[in-house]
């Protein structure tokens, strides 16, 4: 069905513009470049929601096709409920961290904390330019109607995201994150690119709706093949572990509202494109789809936040903490496929509307605990957590926002985090009664498991807030940090009340929860299983929590608490004292637990998982061996994971590269020749088809 | 009215027992170990004189430090309002079942371990560590015995759990039921900081876990948090009480089946006390890295209750 007037106003008004704030960036000079670029690109992805909002309520797919001379290379696009709730999701982040950009100066280098490197100085032009670019991308990837299309954006989103990680190229550890990243973007989109075009065989053009129509017809095994490639595709752009390993490289390294982009919301780009693949092409498979999904989920989960846990880069710690979060999400998506293909459709609408809540919900804490840690590094000029501490007097909202953020994503009620963790754990619940011992048990592992995870992360996210903002200032650079401009905390509060609303009145979320995926193979469009109303039920309404009603008990005591007290005639007398210190006589921040001794029971207790190598010098006396100089202590946790999966295979890829380099001189005379060749090539092969 | 009402009257319930029933335990450890004890209604005395005192907040600390007693008294409140001490199904039955139960103790010792952080003295810093790595670890037996009981009853709302085990007392008995009922008992003794896990009676440097995040509190701040601290112990064990063995439990709304159900909450909870008082005279607190290892046992345990209970369906 073509699409209403409206909706194709909304996208156009989006797409011209994302063009213009690229353009804006690449004519106008340093702060009006900031400012149009920003403004334009929030203007973008509020018109883009606003063609989501009429999808949604539209409650039906329409389609676009732009003329084009070739029909295979034709771009067409098509807005249905599940586009029209990632298109909700891009814009929950796009918006605030537009509005924080306006304010966000480039990023200094680590350690360096001169004022005159702040955010006046020249930031490099095209990388403003790219980021509207990236949005636009993302966005059309999710309308993507047809296998070119997809691709197409697809690429252009890994693209544009290389050239933020990479920045203007000068930082050796930009330039590595950056090789990493386009290693395994490209190696996932040589998957995807097999996948699509593998369930696409049969097709005249490569349409969708050709492809969901022939999927029935495909032989099991191509099914089973077209499943695998996309999970590998998908799931290395999701960053589930064992794929993940280029994102705590690359995400630490981009500006951090483009770090909230790619974390908050591109890996669910990964995830968007395995539903639409999995669920909505092939319509589901056997339940051993489910399970893989699930067990990925479980070890991404795990180890995601154990990675998290020891990280005192802050940035690093976030992106780990997205490995964890894409793990809890395949969690729920794996549950919705088994029940999918169990034909318990109304659970699987339930499992599968908590992995997009908690989609939605990542997005927001996520996107918040990026913009905060840019405002952080912004402030002291380093990521480092140890050299950090007491910012919380310095840059009192920042510290709000990132506690807000930090509760939020260790689960805890009634925040937003909670509220989508409760529903995954309650999918789960009812995967115990599918009939199978085995996949019942897998449940409850899984639930062992999330449990863990959030008590981890709840760990992980006392230090991530509390080293940082918490006690003394441990140098000179967080001693002198300063509160970051308006434009900034504007669009870090926007975020923290995202994570508020979305916790304490879900119902705000159900429109886009309930009908995303309407019409979607083997699913109930009018899902009982779950409602989400002032009282959430799950399980055909069995089990009930009100997260409103609870937020609201929480405020009320809170409040009546001290008045109790002062009824009671509690003393009112309060005294200013130093922290005692066993009789020391200035309390210095040496004393202070550091973020690594925080994180060193756990770190022992999975000293199996770590592996940890410390170095231990101690320097004696002469005199005697009593008496200590000096003691020096290191230690290090190596990714020992990451060199046992992909040493082989930078092993196996050297000796490839070295023959690709063979063609490759450097000199423009040659490549025309080589796009002569081909194009002479593909003429033959033309006519002789 | 009438369910406003039996929501209050198990909020003062909470209130006014959880402190009689640390005075119980600790005069019965004290008797089992040959002292004469403080009288039972020594915490009181305790709460009433911090209350009188001033409060010292060091110079180093944010609104953080003073929110935080708030913020785990505040849950802790809460989630008596939720556990079916006296009656089931209680009228705030579906604002939160077990799960939210659960995270909003996990709520208050989030912000205290963050209040250990915020006065930069280093055994703030290492009791939060501690303190918040055992909770972390205790999490996944706490979700699996939920996982049980949910499979079990259906849903994981407590009044349901509780009406369950009511209409089928042959269940109580099943080794799963038992198992996860050890299970709950060890992370009981984990989360409230008994032995053998953490000493509530010490004040040694390097042993303490709860203690050292609460050093730099004084005054109303630390009635509120030994006062809640009481009421976790008081919650967890009427929760493991009535979660195993819910007799009593008042299903229709009369005085008399109230006054019954009071009466047995007393006499359960004062059995569950007699249990941990004997059981803390003949342990000694483990060294802090064999923790995990009591915890994986609960973990074990916890495992078994659920893989024996979808074995036998």
């Amino acid at each position: 069905m073509p699409p209403s007037f409206e909706v194709i106003g909304f996208l156009g008004i989006m797409a011209v513009s994302y063009i213009a704030a690229a353009a804006a960036a690449l004519l106008f000079e340093d702060d009006r470049a900031r400012r149009v670029t920003g403004l334009l690109s929030a203007a973008g992805a509020l018109s883009g929601m606003g063609a989501a909002a009429l999808g949604l309520a539209a409650g039906r797919s329409s389609v676009l096709e732009l003329p084009s001379a070739l029909p295979e290379a034709a771009l067409e696009f098509s807005l249905d409920a599940l586009s029209a709730a990632y298109l909700i999701l891009i814009g929950l982040v796009a918006v605030p961290a537009a509005i924080y950009s306006l304010g966000y100066g480039p990023e200094r280098a680590v350690g360096a904390v001169d004022g005159a490197l702040g955010r006046h100085s020249t930031g490099w032009r095209p990388a403003r330019a790219i980021v509207p670019l990236f949005l636009l991308a993302m966005s059309l990837v999710v309308l993507a109607n047809s296998v070119f299309t997809f691709l197409l954006f697809w690429e252009v989103m890994s693209l544009a995201s290389y050239f933020l990680v990479i920045g203007r190229g000068d930082s050796p550890e930009n330039l590595s994150a950056g090789r990493w990243y386009a290693g395994m973007a490209h190696a996932g989109f040589a998957a995807i690119a097999a996948a699509l075009w593998l369930a696409a065989a049969g097709t005249e053009a490569g349409r969708f709706e050709e492809i969901r129509q022939a999927a029935g017809m495909l032989a099991p095994a191509a099914r089973h093949a077209v499943f695998l490639l996309a999970l590998l595709g998908f799931g290395s752009k999701a960053g589930v572990l064992p794929l993940h390993a280029w994102l705590p490289r690359a995400h630490p390294a981009a500006p951090s509202h483009v770090s909230a982009l790619m974390s908050g919301v591109m890996l669910k780009i990964g995830m968007y494109g395995l539903l639409r693949v999995g669920l909505d092409l092939l319509g589901g498979g056997p339940p051993w789809w489910g399970g893989l999904v699930l067990a990925l989920g479980v070890v991404s989960a795990l180890g995601g936040i154990l990675s998290a846990l020891v990280e005192n880069d802050l940035k690093r710690l976030l992106a780990y903490s997205s490995v964890e979060n894409i793990g809890i999400i395949f969690i729920a998506v794996g549950i919705g496929l088994v029940f999918q293909s169990y034909g318990m459709a109304g659970l699987a609408s339930m499992a599968l509307a908590a992995a997009l809540y908690h989609a939605i919900n990542h997005a927001a804490f996520k996107g918040l605990l990026f913009l905060g840690s840019g405002a952080v590094l912004q402030a002291t000029g380093t990521r480092n957590m140890e050299e950090m501490g007491g910012l919380i007097k310095r840059m009192p909202q920042t510290a709000l926002c990132f506690l807000v953020g930090s509760t939020a994503i260790a689960a805890l009620p009634p925040l937003n985090g909670f509220a989508s963790e409760w529903m995954i754990f309650q999918s789960l619940l009812a995967g115990a009664a599918i009939p199978y011992p085995l996949m019942a048990a897998m449940m409850a592992i899984a639930a062992g498991t999330l449990a863990l995870t959030g008590g981890l992360a709840a760990v992980c996210f006392v230090k991530a807030f509390g080293i940082p903002f918490l006690a003394m200032p441990r140098t000179a650079a967080a001693e002198e940090a300063r509160e970051v401009p308006r434009t900034m905390r504007l669009g870090m509060g926007l975020l923290a009340s995202a994570c508020v609303l979305l916790g304490v009145l879900p119902f705000a979320a159900a429109p886009i929860l309930s009908r995303a995926f309407f019409g979607m193979p083997g699913l109930s469009d009018t899902p009982a299983a779950f409602r989400l109303g002032l009282v959430m039920e799950a399980g055909a309404g069995a089990s009930a929590i009100s997260p409103t009603a609870l937020a609201l008990c929480l405020l009320a005591a809170g409040g009546a608490i001290p008045l109790a007290f002062r009824l009671a005639g509690s003393s009112r007398a309060l005294r200013r004292a130093e922290t005692w210190g066993c009789g020391r006589a200035v309390q210095s921040p040496r004393m202070e637990y550091t973020s690594t001794a925080f994180a060193e029971p756990l770190r022992r207790v999975f000293a199996d998982l770590y592996r940890p190598a410390k170095t231990l010098d101690i320097e004696f006396h002469p005199e005697s061996k009593y008496f200590v100089r000096s003691i020096q202590y290191q230690s290090r946790i190596r990714a020992w994971f990451e060199d046992a999966v992909y040493r082989p295979l930078f092993g196996l890829a050297r000796p490839l590269a070295g023959t690709g380099r063979l063609i490759q001189s450097g000199s423009l005379h040659l490549y025309i020749a080589y796009i002569v060749a081909a194009l002479l090539a593909l003429l033959l092969l033309a006519r002789w088809m | 009215m009438i369910p406003w009402l039996l929501e209050a009257l198990q909020c003062l319930m909470t209130l006014i027992l959880a402190p009689v029933l640390i005075g119980f335990v600790r005069l019965l450890k004290a008797r089992l170990q040959g002292r004469r004890g403080a009288p039972l209604v020594q915490p009181y005395r305790d709460l009433a004189k911090l209350l009188g005192k001033e409060r010292v907040v060091s110079t180093q600390a944010s609104w953080i430090f003073r929110a935080a007693p708030l913020v785990l008294f505040a849950s802790t409140l809460v989630a008596s309002l939720l556990i079916p001490l006296v009656a089931a199904p209680l009228p705030f039955d579906r604002v939160g079942d077990l799960i939210v139960v659960v995270y909003l103790l996990l709520l208050g010792t989030f912000f205290l371990a963050l209040a250990g952080l915020d006065t930069g003295s280093p055994f703030g810093g290492m009791g939060a560590s501690r303190e918040m790595t055992i909770a972390a670890l205790a999490e996944p037996t706490i979700a699996l015995a939920i996982f049980g009981m949910g499979a079990g009853a259906g849903s994981t709302n407590l009044g349901e759990i509780v009406a369950r085990t009511l209409a089928n007392p042959g269940s109580t008995l099943s080794s799963g039921h038992l198992m996860a009922f050890a299970a709950l008992f060890i992370v009981m003794l984990a989360e409230c900081g008994r032995l053998p896990v953490d000493n509530p009676a010490t004040h040694l440097e390097l042993t303490m876990i709860h203690e050292a995040m609460i050093l730099e509190y004084s005054g109303p701040y630390l009635a509120l948090l030994e006062w809640a601290a009481q009421m976790k112990f008081f919650l967890f064990l009427a929760l493991l009480c009535n979660l195993v063995c819910p007799w009593g439990v008042a299903v229709a709304l009369r005085p008399g089946t109230l006054s019954v159900a009071v009466a047995t909450l007393i006499i359960k909870l004062a059995v569950l006390a007699i249990g941990i008082a004997l059981l803390e005279t003949r342990l000694a607190k483990l060294r802090l890295f064999r923790v995990p290892e009591l915890l994986g046992v609960s973990f074990l345990l916890a495992l078994l209750a659920i893989t024996t209970s979808f074995l036998v369906r």
